[in-house]
Protein backbone atom coordinates (compact mmCIF):
# COMPACT_ATOMS: atom_id res chain seq x y z
CA UNK A 1 0.00 0.00 0.00
CA UNK A 2 1.66 3.83 -0.65
CA UNK A 3 1.19 6.50 1.23
CA UNK A 4 1.01 10.25 0.62
CA UNK A 5 5.06 10.48 0.13
CA UNK A 6 5.00 14.02 1.23
CA UNK A 7 3.49 16.70 3.09
CA UNK A 8 2.73 19.14 -0.31
CA UNK A 9 0.54 15.69 -1.59
CA UNK A 10 -1.06 15.57 1.65
CA UNK A 11 -2.14 19.46 1.45
CA UNK A 12 -3.27 19.17 -1.79
CA UNK A 13 -5.38 16.31 -1.01
CA UNK A 14 -6.87 18.20 1.92
CA UNK A 15 -7.25 21.34 -0.15
CA UNK A 16 -9.48 18.93 -2.94
CA UNK A 17 -11.44 16.25 -1.20
CA UNK A 18 -14.34 18.56 -1.36
CA UNK A 19 -13.94 20.02 -4.43
CA UNK A 20 -12.08 21.78 -7.12
CA UNK A 21 -12.47 25.80 -6.90
CA UNK A 22 -15.01 26.40 -9.03
CA UNK A 23 -13.17 29.41 -10.79
CA UNK A 24 -11.67 30.13 -13.85
CA UNK A 25 -8.29 29.31 -12.93
CA UNK A 26 -8.70 26.54 -10.28
CA UNK A 27 -4.80 25.30 -10.65
CA UNK A 28 -3.69 28.86 -10.01
CA UNK A 29 -6.43 29.33 -6.86
CA UNK A 30 -5.26 25.95 -5.32
CA UNK A 31 -1.56 27.41 -5.42
CA UNK A 32 -2.08 30.55 -4.12
CA UNK A 33 -3.49 28.72 -0.87
CA UNK A 34 -0.93 26.23 -0.52
CA UNK A 35 2.31 28.33 -1.17
CA UNK A 36 3.20 27.04 -4.39
CA UNK A 37 3.06 27.45 -8.34
CA UNK A 38 0.39 26.14 -10.30
CA UNK A 39 2.98 24.25 -12.48
CA UNK A 40 3.94 22.45 -9.17
CA UNK A 41 -0.06 21.62 -8.60
CA UNK A 42 -0.96 20.38 -12.23
CA UNK A 43 2.31 18.24 -11.91
CA UNK A 44 1.35 17.00 -8.58
CA UNK A 45 -1.96 15.99 -9.65
CA UNK A 46 -0.30 14.45 -12.75
CA UNK A 47 1.24 12.71 -10.91
CA UNK A 48 -1.37 11.11 -9.01
CA UNK A 49 -3.46 10.36 -11.87
CA UNK A 50 -0.81 8.17 -13.43
CA UNK A 51 0.14 6.32 -10.45
CA UNK A 52 -3.88 5.74 -9.74
CA UNK A 53 -3.66 8.17 -6.30
CA UNK A 54 -6.52 9.47 -8.07
CA UNK A 55 -9.00 7.79 -10.28
CA UNK A 56 -9.68 10.61 -12.73
CA UNK A 57 -10.84 14.77 -12.04
CA UNK A 58 -14.07 15.56 -13.25
CA UNK A 59 -17.65 15.73 -12.21
CA UNK A 60 -20.28 12.96 -10.00
CA UNK A 61 -23.91 13.31 -10.78
CA UNK A 62 -26.02 12.87 -8.23
CA UNK A 63 -28.02 9.60 -9.77
CA UNK A 64 -31.06 10.46 -8.62
CA UNK A 65 -31.36 13.53 -9.96
CA UNK A 66 -30.02 11.92 -13.59
CA UNK A 67 -33.33 10.29 -13.18
CA UNK A 68 -31.17 7.12 -12.05
CA UNK A 69 -33.71 6.30 -9.25
CA UNK A 70 -33.11 2.57 -9.32
CA UNK A 71 -30.36 1.48 -7.29
CA UNK A 72 -30.07 -2.48 -6.86
CA UNK A 73 -27.49 -3.73 -5.00
CA UNK A 74 -26.91 -7.58 -6.43
CA UNK A 75 -25.70 -9.94 -4.04
CA UNK A 76 -24.74 -13.41 -5.23
CA UNK A 77 -23.21 -16.97 -3.53
CA UNK A 78 -20.72 -17.68 -6.10
CA UNK A 79 -18.16 -21.17 -6.48
CA UNK A 80 -15.11 -19.58 -4.67
CA UNK A 81 -13.37 -21.52 -7.33
CA UNK A 82 -15.01 -19.35 -10.08
CA UNK A 83 -15.09 -16.40 -8.63
CA UNK A 84 -12.67 -14.22 -10.05
CA UNK A 85 -13.17 -15.66 -13.55
CA UNK A 86 -17.41 -15.06 -12.98
CA UNK A 87 -16.49 -11.85 -10.66
CA UNK A 88 -14.67 -9.88 -13.83
CA UNK A 89 -17.24 -11.26 -16.35
CA UNK A 90 -19.76 -9.41 -14.17
CA UNK A 91 -17.62 -6.60 -14.04
CA UNK A 92 -17.23 -6.27 -17.78
CA UNK A 93 -21.42 -6.12 -18.52
CA UNK A 94 -22.17 -2.17 -19.19
CA UNK A 95 -25.12 -1.40 -16.61
CA UNK A 96 -22.59 -2.84 -13.52
CA UNK A 97 -20.96 0.03 -11.58
CA UNK A 98 -18.91 -1.58 -9.10
CA UNK A 99 -18.20 -4.85 -9.24
CA UNK A 100 -16.46 -6.62 -5.68
CA UNK A 101 -16.04 -9.81 -3.85
CA UNK A 102 -16.15 -9.63 -0.44
CA UNK A 103 -16.56 -11.89 2.86
CA UNK A 104 -19.40 -13.88 3.50
CA UNK A 105 -21.13 -13.40 7.06
CA UNK A 106 -22.51 -17.29 7.98
CA UNK A 107 -25.20 -17.90 8.57
CA UNK A 108 -26.99 -14.63 8.26
CA UNK A 109 -25.29 -13.75 4.96
CA UNK A 110 -24.20 -16.49 2.38
CA UNK A 111 -23.30 -13.55 -0.25
CA UNK A 112 -19.05 -13.27 -1.78
CA UNK A 113 -20.12 -11.50 -5.20
CA UNK A 114 -21.71 -8.02 -4.82
CA UNK A 115 -22.67 -5.95 -8.29
CA UNK A 116 -24.42 -2.60 -7.95
CA UNK A 117 -26.71 -1.85 -10.70
CA UNK A 118 -28.30 1.69 -11.89
CA UNK A 119 -31.61 2.20 -13.97
CA UNK A 120 -34.21 4.45 -14.77
CA UNK A 121 -36.66 2.22 -12.96
CA UNK A 122 -36.82 -1.36 -11.49
CA UNK A 123 -37.44 -3.08 -14.19
CA UNK A 124 -34.55 -1.86 -15.94
CA UNK A 125 -32.33 -3.34 -12.97
CA UNK A 126 -34.44 -6.58 -12.63
CA UNK A 127 -33.30 -7.05 -16.24
CA UNK A 128 -30.01 -6.64 -15.38
CA UNK A 129 -30.19 -8.56 -12.46
CA UNK A 130 -31.35 -11.28 -14.82
CA UNK A 131 -28.59 -10.76 -16.84
CA UNK A 132 -26.19 -11.46 -14.65
CA UNK A 133 -27.99 -14.54 -13.14
CA UNK A 134 -27.49 -16.12 -16.48
CA UNK A 135 -23.99 -15.03 -16.68
CA UNK A 136 -23.00 -17.10 -13.53
CA UNK A 137 -25.39 -19.68 -14.05
CA UNK A 138 -24.74 -23.11 -12.15
CA UNK A 139 -21.83 -21.37 -10.47
CA UNK A 140 -24.58 -19.81 -8.44
CA UNK A 141 -26.15 -21.38 -5.46
CA UNK A 142 -28.40 -18.18 -4.43
CA UNK A 143 -29.36 -14.58 -5.12
CA UNK A 144 -30.65 -11.45 -3.77
CA UNK A 145 -31.23 -7.73 -4.52
CA UNK A 146 -31.28 -5.08 -2.22
CA UNK A 147 -32.54 -1.64 -3.60
CA UNK A 148 -32.07 1.66 -1.87
CA UNK A 149 -35.07 3.71 -0.62
CA UNK A 150 -33.17 6.42 0.98
CA UNK A 151 -29.67 8.31 0.50
CA UNK A 152 -29.24 8.56 4.11
CA UNK A 153 -25.51 10.32 3.75
CA UNK A 154 -23.40 11.25 1.11
CA UNK A 155 -20.00 13.42 2.04
CA UNK A 156 -17.09 10.96 0.38
CA UNK A 157 -13.64 10.59 1.38
CA UNK A 158 -12.68 13.30 4.31
CA UNK A 159 -9.21 12.82 5.69
CA UNK A 160 -7.40 15.47 7.45
CA UNK A 161 -9.77 15.57 10.74
CA UNK A 162 -11.81 18.21 9.48
CA UNK B 1 -35.49 16.78 -10.75
CA UNK B 2 -34.37 15.79 -14.24
CA UNK B 3 -36.53 18.19 -16.13
CA UNK B 4 -34.86 21.42 -15.15
CA UNK B 5 -31.58 19.95 -17.07
CA UNK B 6 -31.12 21.17 -20.58
CA UNK B 7 -29.12 19.31 -23.82
CA UNK B 8 -26.02 21.65 -23.11
CA UNK B 9 -26.00 20.73 -19.03
CA UNK B 10 -26.61 16.85 -20.31
CA UNK B 11 -23.45 17.56 -22.52
CA UNK B 12 -21.28 18.81 -20.05
CA UNK B 13 -22.36 16.51 -17.08
CA UNK B 14 -21.21 13.98 -19.66
CA UNK B 15 -17.89 15.35 -20.50
CA UNK B 16 -17.43 16.13 -17.12
CA UNK B 17 -17.49 12.73 -16.05
CA UNK B 18 -14.88 11.75 -18.45
CA UNK B 19 -11.89 14.35 -16.89
CA UNK B 20 -10.97 17.37 -16.58
CA UNK B 21 -8.09 19.13 -18.14
CA UNK B 22 -4.80 19.99 -16.35
CA UNK B 23 -4.50 23.45 -17.96
CA UNK B 24 -4.37 27.19 -16.33
CA UNK B 25 -7.83 27.48 -18.14
CA UNK B 26 -9.86 24.52 -18.24
CA UNK B 27 -13.37 25.26 -18.86
CA UNK B 28 -12.06 27.00 -22.16
CA UNK B 29 -11.13 23.01 -23.12
CA UNK B 30 -14.54 22.32 -21.47
CA UNK B 31 -15.86 25.02 -23.40
CA UNK B 32 -14.94 24.33 -27.05
CA UNK B 33 -15.91 20.43 -26.27
CA UNK B 34 -19.55 21.22 -25.56
CA UNK B 35 -19.50 24.44 -27.97
CA UNK B 36 -20.19 27.00 -25.27
CA UNK B 37 -18.15 29.76 -23.82
CA UNK B 38 -16.07 29.34 -20.50
CA UNK B 39 -18.31 31.61 -18.64
CA UNK B 40 -20.88 29.83 -19.68
CA UNK B 41 -19.78 26.28 -18.55
CA UNK B 42 -18.55 27.53 -15.53
CA UNK B 43 -21.68 29.21 -14.50
CA UNK B 44 -23.90 25.67 -15.50
CA UNK B 45 -21.57 23.95 -13.31
CA UNK B 46 -21.36 26.03 -10.05
CA UNK B 47 -25.53 25.74 -10.69
CA UNK B 48 -25.44 22.18 -10.78
CA UNK B 49 -23.10 21.93 -7.44
CA UNK B 50 -25.34 24.31 -5.81
CA UNK B 51 -28.65 22.36 -6.52
CA UNK B 52 -26.62 19.02 -6.04
CA UNK B 53 -27.26 17.33 -9.12
CA UNK B 54 -23.56 17.20 -9.24
CA UNK B 55 -22.26 15.53 -5.57
CA UNK B 56 -18.85 16.58 -6.38
CA UNK B 57 -16.61 18.34 -8.55
CA UNK B 58 -12.83 17.61 -8.56
CA UNK B 59 -10.27 14.48 -8.48
CA UNK B 60 -11.95 10.95 -7.17
CA UNK B 61 -9.58 9.83 -4.93
CA UNK B 62 -8.40 6.22 -4.40
CA UNK B 63 -8.14 6.12 -0.52
CA UNK B 64 -6.88 2.59 -0.16
CA UNK B 65 -3.63 4.21 -2.91
CA UNK B 66 -3.08 7.01 -0.06
CA UNK B 67 -3.06 4.60 2.73
CA UNK B 68 -6.68 4.89 3.77
CA UNK B 69 -9.38 2.28 3.97
CA UNK B 70 -12.89 1.88 2.57
CA UNK B 71 -14.96 -1.13 4.20
CA UNK B 72 -18.87 -1.58 3.21
CA UNK B 73 -21.14 -2.49 6.35
CA UNK B 74 -24.72 -3.10 6.95
CA UNK B 75 -26.65 -2.71 10.42
CA UNK B 76 -29.64 -4.89 11.27
CA UNK B 77 -32.22 -2.09 12.84
CA UNK B 78 -34.91 -2.47 14.37
CA UNK B 79 -37.92 -0.11 12.52
CA UNK B 80 -38.63 1.69 15.08
CA UNK B 81 -35.25 2.74 16.12
CA UNK B 82 -34.09 3.61 12.47
CA UNK B 83 -34.14 7.42 12.56
CA UNK B 84 -32.26 7.49 16.02
CA UNK B 85 -30.08 4.80 14.69
CA UNK B 86 -29.16 6.73 11.49
CA UNK B 87 -29.09 9.78 13.47
CA UNK B 88 -25.69 8.19 15.58
CA UNK B 89 -24.05 6.59 12.22
CA UNK B 90 -24.45 9.22 10.37
CA UNK B 91 -22.83 11.67 13.01
CA UNK B 92 -19.66 10.13 12.60
CA UNK B 93 -16.84 11.61 10.30
CA UNK B 94 -15.99 7.75 9.09
CA UNK B 95 -19.33 7.26 7.74
CA UNK B 96 -18.82 8.40 4.03
CA UNK B 97 -22.15 7.15 2.53
CA UNK B 98 -25.11 5.84 4.23
CA UNK B 99 -28.24 4.09 2.22
CA UNK B 100 -31.55 2.48 3.28
CA UNK B 101 -32.44 -0.71 1.81
CA UNK B 102 -34.49 -3.27 1.34
CA UNK B 103 -33.33 -6.49 3.06
CA UNK B 104 -33.65 -7.37 6.87
CA UNK B 105 -29.96 -5.90 7.05
CA UNK B 106 -31.76 -2.91 6.27
CA UNK B 107 -28.93 -0.34 6.50
CA UNK B 108 -25.61 -0.02 4.55
CA UNK B 109 -23.10 2.42 4.70
CA UNK B 110 -19.42 3.00 4.09
CA UNK B 111 -16.96 3.68 6.45
CA UNK B 112 -13.93 5.60 5.19
CA UNK B 113 -10.55 6.14 7.42
CA UNK B 114 -7.42 7.76 6.79
CA UNK B 115 -5.69 4.95 8.61
CA UNK B 116 -6.34 0.96 8.32
CA UNK B 117 -6.56 0.66 12.13
CA UNK B 118 -9.61 3.89 11.85
CA UNK B 119 -11.95 0.73 10.60
CA UNK B 120 -12.21 -0.97 13.72
CA UNK B 121 -12.55 1.73 15.76
CA UNK B 122 -15.57 3.09 14.07
CA UNK B 123 -17.18 -0.29 14.39
CA UNK B 124 -16.61 -0.27 17.98
CA UNK B 125 -18.40 2.84 18.58
CA UNK B 126 -21.25 2.15 16.36
CA UNK B 127 -22.23 -0.95 18.12
CA UNK B 128 -21.24 0.76 21.49
CA UNK B 129 -23.96 3.58 20.92
CA UNK B 130 -26.49 1.58 18.89
CA UNK B 131 -25.98 -1.97 20.62
CA UNK B 132 -26.33 -3.44 17.20
CA UNK B 133 -23.63 -6.08 15.66
CA UNK B 134 -22.08 -4.23 12.75
CA UNK B 135 -21.79 -6.76 9.87
CA UNK B 136 -18.16 -5.74 7.64
CA UNK B 137 -17.31 -6.60 4.33
CA UNK B 138 -13.86 -5.64 3.52
CA UNK B 139 -13.45 -5.81 -0.08
CA UNK B 140 -11.04 -9.34 -1.18
CA UNK B 141 -11.11 -7.97 -4.88
CA UNK B 142 -12.13 -5.35 -6.70
CA UNK B 143 -13.44 -6.49 -10.60
CA UNK B 144 -14.50 -3.01 -11.57
CA UNK B 145 -15.64 0.48 -10.19
CA UNK B 146 -16.77 3.28 -12.94
CA UNK B 147 -19.44 5.39 -11.51
CA UNK B 148 -20.11 7.26 -15.12
CA UNK B 149 -23.91 7.72 -15.87
CA UNK B 150 -25.22 8.99 -19.18
CA UNK B 151 -27.18 12.31 -18.42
Amino acid sequence: MDSLPDDLDRRLVIATQAGLPLVARPYDALAAGLGVTAEEVKARLAAMLASGRIRRIGAVPNHYALGYTANGMSVWDVDDARIVELGEAVGRLDFVTHCYERPRALPDWPYNLFAMVHGRDRDTVLAGVAEIARLLGSACRGQDVLFSTAILKKTGLRIGGA
Amino acid sequence: MTSTLDTLDRHLINTLQEGFPLVDEPWRVVAEAVGSTPEEVLERVRRLRETGVLTRFGPMFQIERLGGRFVLAALAVPEERFDAVTAVVNALPEVAHNYRRTHRLNMWFVLATEKPEGIAGAIAKIEAATGLPVFAFPKHREFFVDMRLQA
